[in-house]
């Protein structure tokens, strides 16, 4: 490393309850390429926004060659020389490739007070031109494919080289996850090449690709860097340890209270497919069991998550429910029959958020305290009161709003919902995506207790270390197809490998 | 006595605002007000003794007005879920449909009605205030115990809250809104009703003016254009305002011109204040 092209220094972000990043501080060298990983919910993404304008710190401070920078926006960043390619697509995809790729320097190509669309196309040309992309830019960016509109990300962020005199940091926030390999390559390239007069920061799940193309890695974990070292000293395993942070011990996910389940058979599904998500999936849910299942992104999990919920009905097998055969239209139809969904982000699906926590809890079960056609206020009351103090939600009362509630006790509510309408079977989708370690280990022993009430749950975890620990029997999918069974017993777990095997 | 002037010419704005409130929390809006009042007002004159048609059915008329003002609200319901139209859009058009009808039937003119006890509403008094100050108190009490204690009531404000989630929890969010709009209606109905006793005579546009201060009464109360937030008693507290202040100007002389743009500053005003800004990203 030569200089520090760009600091942070002891930053900390809040937001309300959530420590999303601790005091952290990271250096970016002039010509550099810095590693970020860590797992979801460690901090990557909001370090990411925070030195592309995007948010601001709680406290700390940004320095650019020695001297203190302030980022209020992207369009500050931007004139410092630092671009972004987003995780989530930021193009817009209304307007053609070029528009996409000058957006907000339109000034530039102005005659006249006019667009000189000529001008403009040419630039855009030459811009993608960078990336290896030959399409016409007045294409209209919805009619990319997914991994083309990444590279013309890649290539508005490149852009930046031309308007700024000075070196350029380009935040890549997982831009392989939707690339193909041959595109992987090119953005590669790209970045060996562009290496001269810039730097960048590349965040990604898949080690092995850090590695390759890193100069030093940072790690971090729960909002805190846990470890910076260059990328020629350090392995893929040792990454990951550092990574996951602590040896598997067991009782982080209460294995000794996971208890064979009972051989009653709540959930079946038989050759469920549904046309072009996945197809042939087999599998039984048994009252007080935990079912993993694991996958990537495309394998198929989310949809057939999905289907048991009644967002996205089987075109062909069979699914039963109790022996009865079912197929869901609507989530309310899932929720006639006693299912109940966790969603990932309780903010946008969990909870009413302006709504009492009475209220919510009741909300998917209102007929429980009606009194003559009237809701009683009291039963409500006697009601909350009761999961409140079973559930140890911290909360000022039950008529709190649960946008008070920070969120491990949010997703307790949300649980306590679905126990409220009765449901004996569970789906956890992501259910503790962006809680920090201690409320995740309230989900655990929650999880375990429904368990042990019989409550039946299939779950899709965040991390394979989640879903090994909490599950007892793993379906693994790849492709829309299922490619492995595993059996994970309290005290015989599968080791994270035996399953990536079969995920990728 | 003002107070009970106030209350007087506060009692068809109540109503209104009572229905319209229904539907703002769902985080839509009903733009058919003075339309829905139009079918509203003729229905009843046409049906009550009136000096156009031989109909003489009295209180009987009442009921019939209000299901014929709720089925125009479910209409605007149905259409706005079936069709995915925003709900602007749907009933803006039903809007001057119920003007269109109203015109139509009564041939441009003016009905006149003459049956004494409609008329009494207005005319008539119990304990100091005309019988429709109490029937909008009546309204009020009702639209307060369907919003709080009626399963109806909690899942409007869950739709309105978040679509997706109320729809999680299993509630039929299409029924619920088609619900919530055939009520309003049926409150225009009743509201509709009330002003064609206080004028004595219906015609196609004796609701004009009326979605203006509804809408203004309701967003000055504080229920939320976004949806979730509010109540029939907030929407209260905004009529009296919106009534009290234009009583005011009255009685301090101020030109009608000057006091239709004091209430256009008022809506903005008020909506400026009401809203937690910093919880919105983008205003459309």
């Amino acid at each position: 490393m030569t200089r520090a092209r760009l600091q942070a220094v002891g930053l900390s972000k809040t937001f309300g309850v959530t420590h999303a990043l601790k005091d952290v501080s990271v250096d970016i060298g002039a010509n550099e390429v810095v590693g970020l990983i860590g797992e979801n919910g460690a901090g990557k993404s909001t370090l990411m926004r925070i030195l592309a304008g995007v948010q601001q710190p709680t406290s700390g401070e940004l320095r650019s060659d020695g001297e203190r920078l302030q980022l209020l926006s992207p369009l500050d960043a931007a004139t410092s020389g630092i671009g972004m390619v987003f995780q989530e697509q930021s193009l817009l995809l209304n307007i053609s490739v070029a528009e996409n790729i000058v957006l907000g320097h339109e000034r530039a190509f102005l005659r006249n007070g006019f667009i000189d669309w000529r001008r403009l196309h040419a630039e855009a040309r030459a811009q993608l031109a960078k990336v290896g992309l030959t399409i016409d830019p007045s294409t209209r960016t919805a009619d990319l494919s997914f991994s083309a509109r990444q590279m013309v990300e890649l290539a508005k962020a490149l852009a930046l080289e031309d308007r700024i005199a000075r070196d350029l940091v380009i935040l890549l926030d997982e831009p392989t996850s939707v690339l193909e390999s041959a595109d992987i390559e090119v953005l590669f390239a790209r970045v060996r090449a562009l290496k001269q007069r810039a730097s960048f920061v590349f965040v990604s799940h898949r080690l092995d690709e850090v590695l390759a193309i890193s100069d030093r890695v940072y790690v971090m974990r729960d909002g805190r860097v846990v470890a910076s070292m260059a990328a020629a000293d350090t392995t893929v395993s040792e990454l990951h340890h550092l990574m996951v942070g602590r040896e598997l011990h067991a009782e982080y996910y209460h294995e000794s209270s996971q208890q064979p389940p009972s051989s009653e058979v709540v959930l079946e599904a038989d050759a469920l497919s549904a046309a072009g998500h996945y197809s042939d999936v087999s599998f039984s849910l048994r009252r007080g069991e935990v079912l993993g299942v694991a996958g990537v992104v495309g394998s198929g999990r989310e949809e057939l998550v999905r289907t048991l919920f009644g967002f996205l009905p089987q075109t062909s097998g069979t699914l039963r429910i109790n022996g009865e055969h079912v197929r869901f239209q609507s989530p309310a139809a899932a929720v006639e029959r006693g299912v109940g969904y966790v969603p990932r982000e309780r903010r946008l699906e969990g909870l009413v958020m302006y709504l009492s926590i009475a209220a919510n809890l009741t909300l998917a079960n209102l007929g429980s305290i009606l009194w003559y056609g009237l809701i009683s206020r009291k039963r409500e009351a006697v009601l909350a009161d009761h999961w409140i103090r079973t559930l140890s939600v911290r909360a000022a009362g039950a008529d709190a709003l649960c946008l008070s509630l920070s969120g491990g006790n949010q997703q307790k509510v949300v649980l306590a919902k679905w126990l409220v309408a009765g449901s004996r079977i569970l789906i956890l989708d992501h259910p503790t995506r962006g809680l920090d370690v201690g409320a995740k280990a309230d989900v655990y022993r929650l999880v375990r207790e429904l368990g042990r009430e019989g409550v039946a749950v299939i779950l899709a975890a965040d991390t394979l270390e989640e879903l090994i620990g909490m599950s007892h029997r793993i379906i693994v999918m790849r492709d829309g197809g299922v490619t492995a069974r595993i059996d994970a017993p309290a005290g015989a777990k599968p080791a994270q490998i035996e399953l990536i095997g079969h995920m990728v | 006595m003002n107070l009970g002037r106030v209350a007087a010419s506060a009692a068809v704005p109540l109503v209104l605002s009572l229905g319209l409130t229904v539907v703002v929390l769902l985080g839509s809006i009903d733009l058919s007000i003075e339309g829905t009042m139009a079918i509203g007002s003729i229905v009843l004159s046409l049906l009550v003794a009136n000096d156009m048609t031989a109909m003489r059915l009295g209180w009987l008329a009442l009921p019939i007005t209000l299901a014929a003002t709720a089925l125009v609200g479910a209409g605007n319901g149905l259409v706005h879920v079936w069709f995915r139209i925003p709900s602007f859009m749907v009933t803006l058009g039903t809007w001057f449909i119920g003007l269109g009808i109203a015109a139509v039937v009564l041939g441009g003119g003016t009905v006149r009605i003459l049956d004494p006890q409609i008329r009494g509403l207005a005319l008539a008094r119990f304990v100091d205030l005309p019988w429709l100050v109490w029937v909008a108190v009546g309204a009020l009490a009702s639209a307060w115990v369907i919003q709080n204690y009626t399963r109806l009531g909690r899942h409007m404000y869950a739709v309105g809250g978040d679509e997706n989630l109320a729809a999680l929890s299993g509630i039929r969010v299409r029924r619920v809104k088609v619900a919530a709009f055939a009520l309003a209606g049926a409150f225009y109905g009743l509201a509709s009703v009330l002003a064609v006793a206080q004028l004595g005579q219906a015609n196609a546009v004796s609701g004009e003016g009326r979605l203006f201060t509804t809408v203004t009464a309701v967003v000055v109360g504080g229920t939320s254009l976004t949806g979730g937030i509010g109540g029939p008693l907030s929407s209260l507290v905004g009529v009296l305002i919106v009534v009290v202040l234009a009583n005011g100007m009255i009685l301090l002389g101020i030109s009608p011109y000057l006091q239709t743009t004091i209430q256009g500053l008022m809506i903005i005003v008020a909506t400026a204040v009401g809203l937690d800004r910093r919880r919105i990203g983008i205003v459309k």
